[in-house]
C-alpha cells in the first residue's frame, strides 16, 4: 500500500527527516511513536502532500504510484487520510455540507456523480451512530466551538465517510477522555479491513491498548530507529523515550 | 510539488474575466454628450412628462449645480467628468410589448447570457420582471396578475403619465432632492426606472423583479425606483445589475425610495454586479446609489444586498424608523477583488418609540482591494426603549487588500440598548489544506469557506436569488478554472 523509502525532508531548509523508511500493506496496523520533535507530524504531513515541506530526497509510493508529485487533493482522491492534530475551523459550514462536498469532490475526481442525497444521509446516520455522534452535532459549523473530543470524533467520523485506503491518525488520543477514547478507537477498529491499512502517529501507548497494532515503529531524530510488535509499545511506556536514546549512543 | 499555491490563486484571481462583459449591438438614441438645463427639459420632454414633473426636474438640476462632490468615502478615483456623459440613451425600437415573443430577440439573447431566460423566470420562479436596460424599461411581464391585486409594477415613467397622483405625492419624499450630490443629479436627469404600490392590506403574490444593464458607452444610468406600501400590506423585491466591459468608467447613480406606512412590510434585495474593472483596475462602473426607506408604526423594512461589482462603491440602504416598533434591517456581502473600492454599510434613523434595528454586513476583500463597512446608528432623544445590533465581519485574501470598519453610533437616549461586534479573519493556509487533505481543491475550498462566511445573510435572500448569489459569489473569487 505505502512504500516509503529513504525520505528526507524539510522545512525552511531545517532537515527534519534524514533517511526514512517505512512499508505499510494492506490490513496492517502500524503504530509511530516517538518524542517530540522526532518528525512524527511532518511524516503524517508529507504524506498527505502538505506544501510547506521540501522532499530533498527519496521515494514516497502509493500502491506502486509515485504520489510526490501530486497536489494534496489528488492524495485524497487516491485514498489518503489525514485525521489532524488540531483541527481548523471552518465558520459557517456545517459538518453535513462540509463531508458532503468532500465526498461529492471525490467522487467528480473519478468521473462520478454527486452521490444521491438519500444514499448520502442513510451514510451519515450509520456511520454518526457507530460513532455515538448526536444529530445536531452534525448541523454545527466546522469544529467551530467543538471540545477536543469532538474534533477528534469528527476527524474520524469523516474518515468513516470517507472510507479511505490509507489512513493516518496524527494524535487522535490527544484531548480525549477515556470514553471518547473508547469510542474513537471503537469507530478506527470497526472501519479496519483486509483492504485498508491504518497508521497511529501517539505519544502514548494508551490508545494502543484499543487500537492493536501488528508493528510498533519509534522514530527519533528524523529516522525509524527500531520496530517491533505492540510488546514493543508497552517496553516504551516502562522504560521511557530516554532508554531508545541512550542505545543509540 | 505542483501544488496550487497561495500566488498562482492571486495570479489567478488578477487575470479573471468578466463572465458579463459582452456589448449588445442594439440600435439607441442617445443624447449628445453633457448636462445644462435643456437637456433636462429635453430629457422630460421625450419622456411626456406634465409640467410639475419638468419642475421638479429643473429645480433638482438648480440644486445639484450649487453642489461639491462628496470627499468623505473611504474611496479614490478619478471623478467622473460630468460633461462627458450622455444623459439619456434609449433601446430605439421600443414598442409597447404584451408578451416576450415581440422583444428583440438580441436583446432576449443578452438576458440568456446574463442567465436569467425570462421564459424560465416567468414559467419556473413565479417572478414578476421589470427590466430597466439603458433607462428604458423594455418589458413588463406578469402586469395582469398583478393588475388583479390593484398592485401597480410599472416603469416609473408609465406611472407618471398613469399614476401621477402616487407618483407626485411620493417621490422625493424619502430622498429629498437636496440630500446629496448624486441623488439631486438623479432627481434631475433619472430616465426611467421602476414604480410600485401594493394597496392596504394586500401581501403581493410573487416576488416583483427589476433587472438593471448599462449597454451604451459613455452612458450614464439614473434609475429612480419608489416602492410604497401602503398600511398592512408586503411586497418582496429584487433589483439586479450588470453592465457590459468597457475601458472607460462608466457612472450608475440610482435612488430608490421605500415607503412602508403601519403595519407594512417591504423586503428589497439586490444582487449587483455591474463591471468591476479590469485586473489594472481600468474601467468600471462607479456606483453611486442613494437608497432609503420609512417606516411608519409597526412596519419593516429590510435591505438585503450581495454587492460583488463596480470599480467604486458608495451605497448606503438605510432605514428611517419613524413609527414606533418599527423595525430595519440590513444583510449586506460585499466582495471586492482586484483594484475594487467599496464604502458601503447603512443607517439607523431611529425616532419612534421601540424601533429595532440589526445590521449584518460581510465584507470580503480579495487582490489589492480596499472594502470598506460605513454604518450609522442614530437614537434619538423620543426614541424610548430603541435596540440596535450591529455585526460587521470581514474576511480577507492575500496581503495585499484592506478591510476597513467604521461605525458611528450616536445615542441620545438612555434607554437604547445598542450592540456591535466586528470580526476580522483571513483564509488561511491551514484552511485550505484540511479543504485539499479531504478532497476539495483550493476553488472549491475558498467557495466553501467563503459561502460559510456569507451564510448569515444569503438565508435572507429569496430561493431564486440566493442560488444566483452564490454562484456570482464564486465567479468573483474563485478564478477561470473548471
Amino acid at each position: 500500500m505505502l512504500k516509503i523509502e529513504n525520505l528526507q525532508a524539510s522545512i525552511n531548509d531545517k532537515s527534519i527527516l534524514k533517511g526514512l523508511n517505512l512499508e505499510v500493506k494492506a490490513g496492517e496496523v502500524h503504530a509511530i511513536m516517538g518524542p517530540n520533535g522526532a518528525g512524527k507530524s511532518t511524516l503524517a504531513n508529507i504524506i498527505a502532500g502538505k506544501e510547506e515541506y521540501e522532499v530533498t530526497n527519496g521515494t514516497i509510493e502509493l500502491n506502486g504510484e509515485d504520489i510526490r508529485e501530486l497536489a494534496p487533493e489528488e492524495r485524497a482522491h487516491n485514498g489518503v487520510f489525514l485525521s489532524f492534530q488540531y483541527p481548523v475551523e471552518i465558520p459557517g459550514v456545517s459538518v453535513t455540507n462540509f463531508i458532503k462536498t468532500a465526498i461529492n469532490e471525490t467522487r467528480k475526481a473519478k468521473g462520478l456523480e454527486d452521490m444521491p442525497a438519500k444514499d448520502m444521509l442513510k451514510m451519515i446516520r450509520e456511520k454518526s451512530e457507530l460513532l455515538e455522534i448526536d444529530r445536531k452535532f452534525l448541523s454545527r459549523s466546522l469544529n467551530e466551538g467543538f471540545s477536543g473530543g469532538e474534533k477528534k470524533r469528527n476527524e474520524i467520523f469523516q474518515m468513516a465517510m470517507l472510507e479511505p485506503k490509507l489512513a493516518i491518525l496524527d494524535e487522535t488520543d490527544s484531548g480525549l477522555d477515556i470514553d471518547a477514547l473508547r469510542i474513537v478507537a471503537n469507530g478506527v477498529n470497526k472501519l479496519k479491513s483486509k483492504d485498508n491499512a491504518v497508521i497511529v502517529i501517539t505519544h502514548y501507548q494508551r490508545l494502543l491498548d484499543y487500537i492493536v497494532p501488528d508493528f510498533v515503529h519509534v522514530l527519533h531524530n528524523g529516522k525509524i530507529v527500531k520496530s517491533g510488535d505492540a510488546s514493543l509499545a508497552l517496553e516504551l511506556e516502562a522504560k521511557g523515550y530516554d532508554w531508545i536514546k541512550q542505545e543509540l549512543v | 510539488m505542483s501544488k496550487y499555491t497561495e500566488d498562482d490563486l492571486r495570479e489567478e484571481l488578477k487575470t479573471k474575466e468578466y463572465e458579463y462583459g459582452f456589448y449588445t449591438d442594439i440600435e439607441s438614441e442617445t443624447f449628445a454628450k453633457g448636462l445644462n438645463e435643456d437637456v433636462v427639459r429635453a430629457i422630460s420632454k421625450k419622456k411626456n412628462e406634465p409640467q410639475w414633473m419638468t419642475d421638479w426636474r429643473i429645480e433638482a438640476f438648480r440644486v445639484w449645480e450649487q453642489m461639491e462632490e462628496p470627499e468623505w468615502a473611504n474611496v479614490h478615483y478619478e471623478k467622473p467628468k460630468f460633461q462627458d456623459i450622455a444623459y439619456y440613451s434609449a433601446p430605439k425600437e421600443k414598442p409597447k410589448l404584451n408578451s416576450l415573443d415581440e422583444v428583440d430577440p438580441e436583446l432576449l439573447d443578452t438576458f440568456k447570457r446574463l442567465g436569467i431566460s425570462l421564459d424560465e423566470q416567468k414559467k419556473l420562479a413565479n417572478v414578476a420582471v421589470d427590466i430597466v436596460m439603458d433607462s428604458v424599461s423594455v418589458a413588463t411581464t406578469f402586469k395582469k396578475t398583478l393588475g388583479e391585486k390593484g398592485i401597480i409594477f410599472m416603469p416609473i415613467s408609465e406611472a407618471i403619465q398613469e399614476h401621477p397622483e402616487l407618483v407626485k405625492k411620493y417621490l422625493g419624499t424619502v430622498v429629498p432632492t437636496k440630500d446629496n450630490f448624486y441623488a439631486a443629479l438623479n432627481s434631475a436627469v433619472f430616465s426611467d426606472g421602476s414604480f410600485c404600490y401594493i394597496p392596504k392590506g394586500v401581501r403581493c403574490p410573487m416576488e416583483l423583479s427589476t433587472y438593471f444593464r448599462i449597454n451604451e458607452g459613455g452612458t450614464g444610468q439614473f434609475e429612480r425606483t419608489l416602492v410604497v406600501a401602503d398600511k398592512g400590506s408586503y411586497v418582496s423585491y429584487l433589483e439586479g445589475c450588470t453592465a457590459p466591459s468597457r475601458d472607460e468608467n462608466q457612472l450608475h447613480a440610482a435612488v430608490v425610495e421605500l415607503v412602508a406606512m403601519d403595519d407594512a412590510e417591504i423586503k428589497y434585495s439586490t444582487v449587483q454586479n455591474w463591471y468591476p474593472g479590469n485586473a489594472e483596475g481600468k474601467g468600471g462602473v462607479y456606483n453611486f446609489v442613494t437608497k432609503r426607506g420609512i417606516c411608519e408604526n409597526n412596519a419593516k423594512i429590510s435591505w438585503t444586498q450581495v454587492e460583488t461589482g463596480s470599480a467604486v462603491t458608495w451605497k448606503y440602504p438605510s432605514c428611517i424608523l419613524k413609527g414606533n416598533n418599527s423595525v430595519g434591517e440590513f444583510y449586506s456581502i460585499a466582495v471586492t477583488n482586484n483594484h475594487q473600492q467599496a464604502d458601503t454599510g447603512t443607517k439607523m434613523i431611529h425616532l419612534g418609540k421601540n424601533t429595532k434595528s440589526t445590521i449584518i454586513s460581510k465584507g470580503i476583500s480579495a487582490g489589492h482591494s480596499q472594502n470598506s463597512y460605513r454604518g450609522l446608528v442614530q437614537i434619538n432623544s423620543r426614541a424610548e426603549n430603541a435596540r440596535n445590533f450591529s455585526q460587521c465581519d470581514s474576511l480577507l485574501m492575500g496581503n495585499a487588500c484592506g478591510a476597513h470598519t467604521f461605525p458611528y453610533i450616536e445615542v441620545k437616549n438612555k434607554s437604547a440598548q445598542i450592540e456591535h461586534e466586528a470580526t476580522t479573519s483571513k483564509i488561511g493556509e491551514d484552511q485550505l489544506f484540511y479543504c485539499n487533505q479531504r478532497g476539495i481543491d483550493t476553488e472549491k475550498a475558498i467557495a466553501l469557506i467563503v459561502n460559510g462566511f456569507s451564510k448569515e445573510v444569503l438565508n435572507k435572500l429569496p430561493m431564486e436569488f440566493a442560488v444566483e448569489a452564490q454562484k456570482l459569489l464564486e465567479i468573483s473569487l474563485e478564478g477561470s478554472v473548471g
